[in-house]
């Protein structure tokens, strides 16, 4: 089974499941309501099927992963466009093979909390339900997913630019034509910001082509393939620019400070389950590209940008925190989080230590479970009372408990409580942060405070305090809603006790990224080892 | 005395004339001109169904004997790049086949529209010669009477368009010029609805086209005053010496590049193109969207790599400007636009630009790239006006984008089709365009035009905002009460939507096949 095409075949599933659902009868086809009832039930069983199989395979996949093993497992290479040097090529490290299974775990919850967000619901206002085609849902959702697994996996940088650029048309017309508020708005500026800054990332990509075919590693045989790209020696001007052609485009996706304000109108006018995607997986590709494409291709410029970066990172966690504070919308208020989050990941990773690094990697996992059952919590919730103005809300722990409970668990993985997952990354993103840069280290942690007032005053404002009259019939959670957000939580759980599994698969990746990016771990300064550590600091080029 | 008279005489020698490698050419001249047989002695019942065999027919037929003439070991032997034939009038070499066979596919597909008569009795007006609005229009329209000249007209046309690129010398290429302008200007004032306003496109594309041509002339006068012969080698020798003054060659250069560029609808020579496109019938926009530009920039590819090959110095910066004018001002001006087809219109103004960053890189990847770009775009921009053609209402197309509010909630297939080509246009992976651009702007990079490729990302961006903007209407808008619909398309259009659509998928996924077509035809350039 070594030479199965283990991330082909996961990547295809759901493509297949996009067919199949496509070739159900669509919503013009004869018959009565119930009739069109049913043939929804088929659709989203269908989906329901088809991203369970996948699951499936990405944990058979994982269990054949070895740590130990080569960098990229699971390879393919075949040659796609040969005029270009452009190949299929896949291939997992530890990093991506996390990802890639996070976001299998997330579909399956995704499709289940969003049964029935595809028919829309009568507005509060009594105006009927628009209109949409469920069908038409469950295929974008689908489709996502075999381009989300694609981007993960690749390893050809135009493969990768490819899957990258690609993702934006399903989620924008996820957030377009099935979103609530100012959904048009909201998915054009999605569209527009990630379009600029992947543009962007094509000059650099190119760019990045046309110099490894000058390069005579590559015997002037130009190639996308990253485990070429890796051997081209890039000259520091060029590097620079070449890094900050990648770097924006995921700053932009990641969202990183400044460039984050497409998030929270997106992600407020998603449904739930597309916010979680959206936030939970669409944006790990920024900070998964950071520490694939940027610090391996460009290790140089990376050391020189760190300062800028780790700026921006940290102004990132205590803005969009300070900003989550006062936000009267709940899902905007939860998108906020994840800026602030961003910006601890973007900080673990550009902190250039194996803790930082593996802390990073893990929050990004961590982070896709535990905002992911916050947001269909959240949604679950507005689907009852149909608002999403926190002021709308107050008492509900006691007539619906099982939701809040599981909601202040949720909340309490959001603000890295011990015990919980987040708490591990985000405990070894300090760390590994504290080591090199005491005051961004600092500066971040007051982050964790600000994280505690705004969870923990949002659950006060909803969840405690005298039932409000339009909640006291909510109903508790429904099988379906636990069935979906059931595993988040106790995944968020299992991570927090023992993260070790996950933390195995990440540490040789993260290694080796290091070594590629010509970093090592900064040694304490004890006495008897300042002079080597100096000595091997300078042998570096590294500042420490 | 006679005798001797002819003995001093110089003999005037035969010219030889290359049949065989002209054939595609002859071929669709020949077929216009028995179209005009067919007007003249034809029962009008049987002439539609004639023209159609005669201009189908033909194009299929010229397409075939090009892909002959391809493989031909008399042309390309011993790794020769090709002949000028007809006595140095006519260069036939690989570029030149590559560019007419995409005219030809093209050109098959825009008459397959042209020869729509499900909607109404024809896109073309019953009488051209009958003042709109008067009693004689009306009778033509009650008697359900088409003019069937638009046929000959287009092959015409597309004879003209086929020569255009493949000219060698300047004179040719100004007689091939005017005979892909001409009825070109006549098809465009021959819309069967809204004829002022297609009447008035056809005056204001004449003017302007007439204008361009004595800029085109006046170039050429300059050029043969410089180098002493129109033969564009012959120029490329005489540049390439510095004995000559070289201010008639700059320009020469200048005027020409002026008459070359308006038919691309470079900026600032580009304020014809949305209101031709807007008021000219949408198969005739179709039929000049995609071949006029593949045969103008087969033209310019010519004249600025074989005449002026040496000189890419000198004409480089001039390039550089109108590429970053025409790719910024195409994309910002399509902002604001309302009406679909001058959207299109600015959108493929904007195209040109990107293809001029091909053009500047001067080199085989450059020519090869630009060709593929031709061809990709091409045969989205005709699927896209077939869908155009589709969407009506009472007073025909409804070109006015805020009638296609919700569209994609009534008729999904046809919104999404439409939204496809714009996502292709805006350049999104996985479609031709997204190919394309990468193969232009990559030549570009190779060629040392980095400025010039962030100035075309820029401008992809800018213009994927009205892209965008016509999705959001189709899609995520309410429907407009008494909205236009979608009418059924008979087979005629339905297959011109289907190759467009299926050719801007098939490219942007397995684009390999062309992209060595283009790269193997590109690879010895022109022949001189």
């Amino acid at each position: 089974m070594s030479n199965f095409p283990w991330l082909t075949v996961s990547g295809a599933i759901p493509l297949v499941g996009t067919l199949a659902v496509c070739l159900t009868p669509g919503r013009s086809a004869p018959g009565s309501d119930a009739d069109r009832r049913s043939r929804d039930l088929l659709v989203k069983r269908i989906a329901l099927v088809f991203t369970l199989i996948t699951l499936g395979v990405t944990i058979a996949m994982a269990v054949a992963f070895k740590p130990g093993g080569p960098r990229f497992q699971f390879t393919q290479v075949y040659q796609w466009i040969p005029q270009f040097g452009v190949h299929y090529a896949v291939g997992a490290d530890g990093i991506a093979l996390v990802l890639i299974l996070m976001t299998t775990v997330l579909m399956p919850v995704v499709i289940l909390a969003s049964w029935n967000d595809a028919e829309g619901s009568a507005s509060p206002a009594g105006e009927a339900p628009p209109k949409r085609s469920v069908k038409t849902y469950f295929a974008l959702l689908l489709v996502l997913e075999t381009m989300m697994i694609g981007v993960f996996a690749a390893t050809d940088v135009f493969l990768f630019y490819v899957f990258f650029e690609a993702m934006l048309i399903p989620m924008y017309f996820m957030i377009g034509s099935y979103g609530v508020g100012q959904r048009q708005y909201a998915a054009v500026k999605f569209l527009l910001y990630s379009l600029l800054g992947g543009l962007l990332m094509l000059v650099a990509v190119i760019a990045l082509y046309v110099i490894s075919a000058q390069s005579a590693v590559l015997h002037h045989q130009g190639s996308f393939l990253f485990t070429d790209l890796s051997r081209v020696v890039l000259d520091p001007t060029a590097q620079k620019w070449l890094f900050l052609g990648f770097f924006v485009a995921f700053a932009i996706k990641a969202p990183l400070w400044p460039f984050h304000t497409w998030l929270p109108d997106a992600a407020t006018a998603a449904q739930p389950g597309a916010a979680v995607l959206l936030v939970g997986v669409l944006d790990k590709v920024g900070t998964f590209g950071m520490i694939r494409y940027c610090l391996d291709l460009f290790p140089s410029a990376s050391h020189y940008f760190t300062p800028l970066v780790i700026a921006l990172a940290v102004i990132g966690i205590l803005y969009a925190a300070i900003v989550a504070i006062g936000q009267a919308d709940l899902k905007r208020l939860i998108a906020y989080t994840s800026v602030s989050h961003f910006g601890l990941i973007t900080l673990g990773i550009f902190a250039m230590t194996s803790q930082g690094q593996v802390g990073a990697t893990l929050y990004m996992v961590n982070h896709g479970f535990a905002t992911g059952a916050l947001f269909l919590i959240a949604g679950f919730m507005i689907a009852r009372r149909r608002s999403q103005q926190i002021a709308d809300y107050g008492g509900v722990q006691k007539v619906a408990p099982v939701l809040a409970g599981l909601f202040l668990i949720a909340g309490l993985a959001g603000l890295a409580m011990p015990g919980l997952s987040t708490f591990v990354s985000e405990f070894l993103v300090l760390i590994g942060t504290f080591t090199r840069y005491e005051v961004a280290a600092a500066l971040a942690t007051v982050g964790i405070i600000l994280a505690a007032i705004y969870i923990l005053w949002m659950y006060q404002r909803t969840m405690t305090g005298p039932v409000r009259e339009d909640v006291a019939a909510m109903p508790d959670l429904r099988a379906r809603e636990l069935w979906a957000v059931g595993p988040l939580i106790a995944l968020v759980i299992v991570l927090g006790v023992y993260p070790k599994p996950v933390i195995d698969m990440i540490n040789p990746a993260v290694h080796k990224t290091l070594v590629q990016a010509h970093s090592t771990d900064p040694v304490p300064p004890h006495p008897a080892t300042v002079v080597l550590d100096t000595a091997a600091a300078h042998k570096n080029g590294s500042k420490p | 005395m006679t005798g001797s008279l002819a003995a001093i005489a110089p003999t005037i020698p035969a010219p030889q004339i290359q049949y065989g490698q002209l054939s595609p050419m002859l071929l669709v001249f020949g077929a216009a001109i028995a179209g005009v047989l067919v007007e003249a002695f034809s029962p009008r019942p049987l002439r539609r169904t004639l023209h159609l065999a005669i201009t189908l027919g033909s194009l299929a037929g010229a397409f075939i004997l090009t892909v002959f003439l391809a493989g031909s070991s008399s042309l390309f032997g011993g790794g020769r790049a090709g002949n000028v034939a007809a006595v140095g009038a006519v260069a036939i070499d690989r570029p030149t086949l590559f560019i007419q066979g995409t005219i030809l596919v093209l050109a098959f597909i825009s008459v397959l529209l042209i020869a729509e008569s499900s909607h109404e009795v024809s896109a073309f007006a019953a009488q051209a010669a009958a003042v709109p609005g008067s009693a004689e229009e009306r009778e033509g329209l009650l008697a359900g009477i088409s003019h069937t000249e638009v046929y000959p007209l287009t092959l015409f046309a597309i004879g003209g368009m086929l020569l255009f690129p493949a000219a060698n010398d300047l004179l040719t290429m100004f007689v091939a010029l005017e005979v892909l302008s001409l009825p070109l200007y006549l098809l465009c004032g021959l819309a069967r609805r809204r004829r002022l306003l297609s009447q008035e496109a056809a005056m204001k594309y004449f003017l302007l086209g007439s204008f361009s041509s004595a800029f085109f002339l006046f170039g050429v006068a300059m050029l043969y005053g410089f180098s002493d012969s129109v033969s564009l080698s012959k120029i490329a020798i005489a540049a390439g010496g510095n004995t000559q003054s070289s201010v008639l060659l700059y320009a020469g250069i200048a005027l020409l590049g002026v008459g070359l560029l308006f038919k691309i609808g470079a900026v600032p020579f580009q304020a014809w193109k949305p209101d031709v496109y807007q008021g000219a019938p949408t198969p005739v926009t179709a039929l000049m969207a995609s071949c006029t530009l593949v045969s103008a920039f087969g033209a310019v590819l010519r004249v600025f790599y074989v005449a002026f090959g040496q000189l890419t110095w000198d004409w480089r910066p001039m390039m550089w400007g109108i590429a970053i004018l025409t790719m910024l001002g195409g994309s910002i001006i399509a902002i604001t636009q309302t009406d679909v087809k001058r959207l299109l219109a600015y959108s493929s103004i904007a195209q040109a630009g990107y293809i001029l960053t091909g053009v500047v890189a001067a080199s085989t990847a450059g020519l090869s790239s630009s060709m593929f770009y031709l061809a990709a775009y091409g045969l989205a921009a005709v699927g896209a006006f077939a869908v155009v053609t589709l969407i009506r209402d009472q007073s025909g197309e409804a070109g006015h984008l805020s009638r296609w509010a919700g569209l994609g909630k009534r008729s999904p297939l046809v919104a999404g089709i439409f939204a496809f080509f714009l996502i292709a246009f805006a350049g999104i992976p996985l479609t031709s365009g997204f190919t394309g651009k990468f193969a232009v702007f990559q030549a570009a990079i190779a060629g040392g035009a980095l400025p010039l490729v962030i100035v075309g990302v820029v401008s992809s961006a800018i213009l994927a905002f009205p892209y965008v903007r016509v999705i959001v209407l189709m899609f995520f808008s309410e429907p407009v009460l008494d909205g236009p619909a979608v009418v059924r398309p008979s087979a005629f259009t339905s297959v011109a939507v289907g190759i467009g659509l299926l050719a801007t998928l098939v490219l942007g996924v397995a684009p390999e096949p062309l992209l060595r077509l283009a790269h193997e035809a590109a690879a010895q350039l022109f022949v001189r």
